[in-house]
């Protein structure tokens, strides 16, 4: 893994986060195989509380996998992944909920309920909770879309709303129950620049107002440059190059120029 | 050869194996949910509208048409040797034992089961279910519980509603268009229809509603590939509940016969 330039070695070791007791995501030698493709092939990651990491790389190249590990929702072949100093691998489905409180995730889709309005999905976290005040959870609801800034579009089903706009409901309905990490999944994908950049405002916004620790999977490098603290490359299963967006624009490795300048022939010429 | 021809029905019967196993599984998942977590009231009553109240029509046009054309085919053949007046026992009997619970879970089948696969199956492939997951939800609890209860309470009634329309229809056609003594009609029935035959009728019922609640859900949660995933899992689901009650009816048969043995006794 490289971890800052001029002379960037791609390495295997786990990076660790100098004086760092707990962090809130840590990930050991993951290792994830679908059918014959080997996706993940041992990811070393460290996540420290209250900051942005993106981790960045070639479409298809296991990131949205990644993610999907980190809260769960897939059980890798091999490795490790604590989160807040719990190690979740052989929790079973319902011992994964506590941890799944701690964590939201902005799925690439938004995958909002589509048979529930607006306001419903942004309440259903909380409904599932157990709050059923009717004016508490009205309340959470508005303060929710005054966040994401979409005022007064309680009533609208998910099917009459624009991709931008399913993403902010998502990202309301991921944080409506004030996780300590929220997981983006290709948050500005399918966007025009405008709302993309709205996204970007709103993921460093919640991670100032609200101290939260963000993961944001994309490959929008402007959206990386934009909310990251620190950037990290998966290669072939593996992370490549981890520091901070200065130190990935300044480095002069091949691999990692390709995919910055989007030179398709792999000759870093 | 004989590897390759043992390799050959090896496969699909490992995947048939694996297949009743995932279904079991949730069915076990399921039933320890019922028993020890919270059940969401609203979502089951929702699903007792969806399964009970809106499959009414249904149920009753086919318990009505197969008491009809039952009670006339039964008076052509009996009335041949002067038995006309028994085309009321033979009718309720049936009905209550076979028809009323096949037809109607066949019924429910097509018009429930196809709708609860194509409705989770699509929440699989829209990332719906891993967003419950997600949200400390769990899916079991959500999704498959409020249906199972649902159907669990509604197949029993659906059918005695069948059961008591097919009755009714079959009495309406014997009496004012077959032109039967209907005092005789109605002795015999009353004297050869039992309180088992009811019985058998509606724990027949129980079981079909919890094939096809298992079947139709595990085959939208095991939904892939996008809209052609969900499409052969409603198809999968549909044909799979179906030829399930259909085997299982003959079982049901065999065994609730020596609980509730048929004839006067």
């Amino acid at each position: 893994m490289i971890e800052a330039p001029p002379s960037p070695k791609p390495s295997t070791k786990p990076h660790l986060v100098p004086g760092n007791s707990s962090p809130m995501v840590a990930v050991r030698s993951l290792a994830k195989k679908i059918g014959e493709q080997e996706i993940l092939r041992g990811v070393d990651l460290e996540v420290t509380r209250g900051e942005t990491l993106a981790i960045i790389g070639r479409s298809g190249g296991g990131k949205s996998v990644l993610l999907k590990h980190l809260v769960g929702l897939m059980e890798p072949d091999a490795g490790e992944i604590w989160i807040e100093g719990q190690n979740i691998i052989g929790l079973t489905e319902r011992q994964l909920g506590a941890v799944r409180e701690k964590i939201g995730i902005l799925f690439q889709g938004a995958a909002l309920f589509d048979s529930m309005t607006v306001a419903e999905n942004i309440a259903f976290p909380l409904r599932e909770a157990g709050e059923r005040n009717p004016k508490v959870l009205r309340e959470k609801v508005r303060e929710m879309l005054d966040v994401v800034e979409l005022e007064g579009q309680e009533e609208k089903m998910p099917e009459s709303l624009s991709g931008g706009m399913k993403k902010r409901v998502g990202l309301a309905r991921s944080i409506v129950r004030r996780p300590s990490c929220v997981l983006y999944d290709e948050p500005t994908s399918g966007l025009d620049p405008v709302v993309s950049d709205s996204i970007n405002r709103l993921i460093r916004r919640l991670q100032k107002r609200l101290g939260m620790t963000s993961v944001v999977v994309t490959h929008d490098m402007k959206s990386a440059f934009d909310v990251a603290n620190h950037v990290a490359y998966l290669h072939e299963g593996r992370i490549y190059f981890y520091g901070t967006p200065n130190q990935l624009q300044q480095t002069s490795d091949p691999i990692l120029q390709d995919f910055l300048l989007g030179r398709s022939d792999g000759t870093g010429d | 050869m004989i590897v390759r021809f043992f390799s050959a029905l090896g496969a699909p019967l490992l995947a048939f194996f694996q297949y009743l196993g995932e279904i079991m599984l949730l069915a076990a998942d399921t039933f320890r949910s019922i028993f020890t977590h919270k059940l969401r009231w609203k979502l089951f009553l929702n699903q007792v509208v969806e399964i009970g109240l809106l499959s009414q029509l249904v149920v009753v046009i086919t318990g009505a048409f197969t008491g009809a054309v039952f009670a006339a085919q039964t008076f052509f053949q009996f009335n041949k040797i002067g038995m006309g007046s028994a085309t009321g026992a033979v009718v309720s009997v049936s009905i209550c034992r076979e028809l009323g619970p096949v037809l109607t879970a066949l019924m429910v089948a097509g018009r429930v089961g196809a709708a609860m696969s194509a409705e989770i199956g699509t929440m699989k492939v829209t990332e719906q279910i891993d967003a419950l997951r997600a949200l400390a939800v769990y899916p079991t609890d959500y999704l498959v519980v409020p249906r199972a209860l649902a159907m669990m309470v509604s197949m029993p009634l659906l059918v005695a509603e069948c059961i008591a329309v097919g009755i009714a229809a079959g009495y309406f056609v014997a009496i004012f268009m077959l032109e039967i003594n209907g005092t005789y009609y109605m002795a015999n029935m009353v004297r050869w229809t039992r309180n088992r035959d009811i019985i058998m009728g509606l724990s027949k019922a129980f079981c079909f509603g919890v094939l096809i609640v298992f079947i139709s859900c595990q085959k939208g949660l095991s939904a892939r590939e996008g809209a052609v995933g969900v499409g052969r899992a409603t198809t999968e689901a549909v044909v799979n509940s179906s030829l399930a009650i259909l085997i299982c009816n003959f079982f049901l048969t065999m065994l609730l016969n020596i609980i509730y043995p048929a004839g006067y006794q």
